[in-house]
C-alpha cells in the first residue's frame, strides 16, 4: 500500500521525524483555513504516484485567495490516473539545502539499502546516472538494524558531517519503519535544511508490505480507501483479488502472474488488447473465479473473456465448478474462451463438457480464438441469446 | 520431509509426492508429534524429525505467518535442501530469513512463493504436476509457476524430456536465484539443453544471461512473459537509483541475446528453438 504525503508525514512524524506543520483540505474553504492558520503555504495533490509537481499538482499560495484558486484547480484534477481526492496544504519552507535520504529493497543483494545524498531534489535519478558516488549507501543488518557508527559514516560518505547528529538521528528514525510497520520503501526528497539551520521532512514517500498487512490492520484501516484509484480495481481488491485494469476490451483470468501476463502477451500478439490482468492465485477456489468474472463483466468496454488456468496448487475441478455456477449466475453473454489444464484436469473438463464449455488446452489458440470472437462487428450467435451456453471453443493440443 | 503436512495443501502434495516416488521420511506438525500422517510419521518439531528420520531435504506447506520461521528451523536443523512453497510471506521476513541462513551456508533454500523442483520419473518437493513431465536432457528454470507447467508441458508433447524443472519462484527477495540454478545444470551430466523462463522485474534474468555469456555447454533458449504489462506506477525515486533501467522485459531480453542466448518470443517458438 503506497501512502499518500500527508499520511506518510503523520507516520514519520510518529516516528520522530520533523515535518512542517499541515492541513488537509478536501474542499477550497478548507484550503483557505489552513492559508489563515498557517500563512504561506505550498498547496499539494495528495496522489500515490510520483511527478505530481510536473502535472501542475503543487502550487505555492502567499494569499488566502491564491490558497483557494489553488485548491478550485487541484482538487479533482487527474494525475497519472489518479483523481486528487484533496490537498495538503502545508507552511512554505524557507530553504538552505535540500538532501535525499530513504530507503528501499534491493532485490539483487536480497537486502534493505539506505540511501544518503547531499544532492537532493528533483533530480536525484539523473545524480545516480550521472554521479552515483554521490549517493552514499548502507546495508543495515536486517535483524538488528543500522548502528550509530554506520550510521556516521553513511552521512561523512555522503559529504554531509557537519549534520551528522540530526541526519543520523533521522536516518535512525525512519529506518524504524522496517521493523514497526512492514514499510518496503521511505523516501524523504527533499529532506530540507532550513535558513534557520532546521532539518525538516520537505516531502515524504512510504510504501507498505500488503502481505504483511495481518501484522497492521490499523494502516488499512487509518489510511486505506482515500484515494479513488480505477472503479475495478477497487472493487477487485475488496473482493480480494489480484487485479490492475488495462486498456482493452479483452478480459482475462490466469492463475499466476507470469502465465497471466504471457496471456496479455498472446492477447497482444493475436491483435487484440487486455482489459485488464487478474491472477487468481495459488488454490483458487470456486468463488475467486465467480469474483475474478464478476468483476471483469462490470466493465462495459470488455467484449470477450479469455480465462487461462494452468494447475498445479489450483485445481481444474474446483475452477471449472466456479466458472461454470459464476458463468450462470451472472448470465453471462459474452464470448468466453477457457484454456484449462493441469492438477486434477480431467475432472474440470468433465465438468466444463457437462455444462456446455469446450475446454482447450493450447494458449496461443485460445488467444486468438477469443479476440476473432471480441472483435466481431456482429455478435456471435451465443452472444445474442443468453439461453445458450457461453461460446464453445475446440483446440488441438499441438504435438 | 513436508514441514505442514497435516494441512490442506501439505497432504495433498505429500501425497502427489509419494505418488511419484519420493522418499517421504518425516512430517512436522507441532502438537501432532507422535502420530502417523498418510503413512509418515509425524514430529513436533524439524529437528526431532531429522534426529529419527535422517531426513535432509523438506517441503514447506505452512501459512505465511509461520513460514520464516519453517525455513529457519529447517536450515537449524541441518536440512540441506529447503523448498518453500507459501504465497504471500512479508519480503522483510525474507531478508531477515535471508541473513539466518548465512550461517548456514550448506542450506540452499528455493522459494519461497516457488512451486519447487521435480526430477521427472524420480521425485518431487512441491507441487509442479508429474503428469506435464517427462523424462530427458532438458534443463528448466522459471520464475513463474503456471509458465513453466505450460512450457513443461510443451517440451513433453514435443516429445524433449527433462532432466529436472526447477522454479525459484516469483517474490522480490528468494532463495536461489537463476544463476545458482543454471550453474547446477551446467554440472549435471543428465543436462544438455536449458530453457530460462523469466519475468520483468529485477534483474536475475540479466545477472544469468551474464553467466551464460562466458560460455555454457548447453544449448539455452529464454522466455521473458510480461512485455506487453504496463509500467507500475513509481512513487519514489529509490527504487530508479539501485535498479537504472533493469529489469525490463526488453533489457533482459536483450541480455540474454548478447550472451548469444535464443530468445523466444512466445512459448511456443520455445520448443522450435531449443532443437
Amino acid at each position: 500500500m503506497k501512502l499518500l504525503e500527508y499520511q506518510a508525514k503523520e507516520v514519520l512524524s510518529s516516528l520522530g521525524i520533523p515535518i512542517p506543520p499541515g492541513v488537509v483540505a478536501r474542499t477550497p474553504a478548507e484550503a483557505v483555513a489552513g492559508f489563515e492558520k498557517l500563512g504561506p503555504v505550498a498547496v499539494k495533490a495528495q496522489v500515490p504516484v510520483g511527478g505530481r509537481g510536473k502535472a501542475g499538482g503543487i502550487k505555492l499560495a502567499k494569499t488566502a485567495d491564491e490558497a483557494r484558486k489553488a485548491a478550485e484547480q487541484i482538487i479533482g484534477m487527474d494525475i497519472k490516473g489518479f483523481k486528487v481526492p484533496l490537498v495538503y496544504c502545508e507552511a512554505a519552507l524557507e530553504i538552505e539545502r535540500e538532501i535525499y535520504v530513504g530507503f528501499t529493497v534491493d532485490r539483487d543483494a536480497r537486502a534493505n539499502i539506505l540511501l544518503l545524498s547531499a544532492k537532493g531534489g528533483i533530480d536525484i535519478e539523473q545524480v545516480a546516472e550521472e554521479s552515483p558516488e554521490s549517493i552514499a549507501r548502507l546495508y543495515p543488518n536486517p535483524w538488528r538494524g543500522p548502528m550509530d557508527f554506520e550510521l556516521t559514516q553513511l552521512v561523512y560518505d555522503a559529504g554531509l558531517g557537519e549534520l551528522a547528529r540530526p541526519l543520523s538521528a533521522i536516518i535512525e528514525n525512519l529506518y524504524r519503519a522496517i521493523p514497526e510497520l512492514d514499510a518496503l520503501t521511505a523516501e524523504i526528497n527533499p529532506l530540507v535544511v532550513t535558513k534557520k539551520g532546521e532539518v525538516i521532512a520537505g516531502d515524504a514517500k512510504l510504501e507498505v508490505d500488503e502481505n504483511a498487512a495481518w501484522r497492521h490492520k490499523d494502516l488499512e484501516e487509518r489510511y486505506g480507501g482515500v484515494v479513488e484509484g480505477d472503479p475495478y480495481e477497487v472493487e477487485a481488491k475488496k473482493r480480494g483479488l489480484t487485479y490492475v485494469s488495462l486498456d482493452g476490451e479483452i478480459g482475462i483470468i490466469g492463475n499466476g502472474a507470469g502465465l497471466c501476463m504471457s496471456t496479455l502477451d498472446l492477447v497482444q500478439r493475436a491483435g487484440g488488447r487486455a482489459a485488464n490482468f487478474c491472477d487468481i492465485g495459488g488454490g483458487a477456489k470456486a468463488e475467486v473465479v465467480e469474483n475474478a468474472l464478476a468483476v471483469i463483466l462490470m466493465n462495459p468496454r470488455v467484449k470477450g473473456v479469455l480465462m487461462n488456468v494452468f494447475g498445479g496448487i489450483t485445481r481444474g475441478d474446483e475452477v471449472a465448478k466456479g466458472l461454470v455456477h459464476a458463468r450462470d449466475n451472472l448470465k453471462m453473454k459474452l464470448p468466453l474462451v477457457v484454456r484449462l489444464s493441469g492438477t486434477r484436469e480431467e475432472e474440470g473438463r468433465k465438468i466444463l463438457k457437462q455444462n456446455g464449455i469446450e475446454p482447450g488446452a493450447n494458449a496461443w489458440e485460445a488467444a486468438q480464438k477469443i479476440v476473432e470472437l471480441a472483435t466481431m462487428e456482429t455478435p456471435t450467435p451465443a452472444a445474442a441469446r443468453p439461453d445458450l451456453p457461453a461460446e464453445e471453443v475446440t483446440l488441438e493440443h499441438p504435438s | 520431509m513436508v514441514q505442514g503436512i497435516t494441512g490442506r495443501e501439505g497432504s495433498f502434495h505429500t501425497e502427489q509426492m509419494q505418488a511419484l516416488g519420493t522418499n517421504v521420511v518425516a512430517g512436522t506438525s507441532p502438537g501432532k508429534g507422535g502420530t502417523t500422517h498418510l503413512g509418515v510419521p509425524v514430529f513436533n518439531t524439524v529437528a526431532d524429525a531429522v534426529m529419527a528420520t535422517g531426513a535432509n531435504a523438506s517441503g514447506i506447506f505452512v501459512p505465511p505467518p509461520f513460514a520464516p520461521d519453517a525455513i529457519m528451523e529447517a536450515a537449524a536443523a541441518g536440512i540441506s535442501l529447503i523448498v518453500c512453497i507459501t504465497e504471500g510471506i512479508p519480503i522483510q521476513d525474507m531478508i531477515r530469513v535471508k541473513d539466518f541462513l548465512r550461517g548456514y551456508p550448506s542450506a540452499r533454500l528455493l522459494g519461497a512463493n516457488c512451486p519447487g523442483l521435480i526430477t521427472p520419473g524420480v521425485a518431487k518437493i512441491g507441487i509442479i504436476p508429474q503428469r506435464i513431465t517427462m523424462s530427458g536432457p532438458v534443463g528448466l528454470v522459471s520464475r513463474s509457476g503456471t509458465l513453466t507447467y505450460e512450457v513443461g508441458s510443451a517440451l513433453s508433447a514435443s516429445g524433449l524430456g527433462q532432466s529436472t524443472i526447477v522454479g525459484i519462484g516469483g517474490d522480490p527477495v528468494l532463495g536461489l536465484t537463476f544463476r545458482d540454478v543454471i550453474e547446477l545444470f551446467e554440472r549435471d551430466r543428465a543436462t544438455t539443453h536449458l530453457v530460462v523462463i523469466g519475468e520483468i522485474g529485477g534483474s536475475d534474468e540479466e545477472h544469468a544471461a551474464e553467466l551464460l555469456g562466458r560460455g555454457s555447454r548447453l544449448k539455452t533458449v529464454a522466455f521473458i512473459s510480461g512485455r506487453t504489462a504496463p509500467e507500475g506506477k513509481r512513487m519514489g525515486h529509490a527504487g530508479a537509483i539501485i535498479s537504472g533501467n533493469r529489469g525490463t522485459a526488453k533489457s533482459k531480453e536483450e541480455a540474454f541475446r548478447q550472451a548469444g542466448v535464443a530468445v523466444a518470443e512466445t512459448t511456443d517458438e520455445i520448443v522450435g528453438l531449443l532443437r
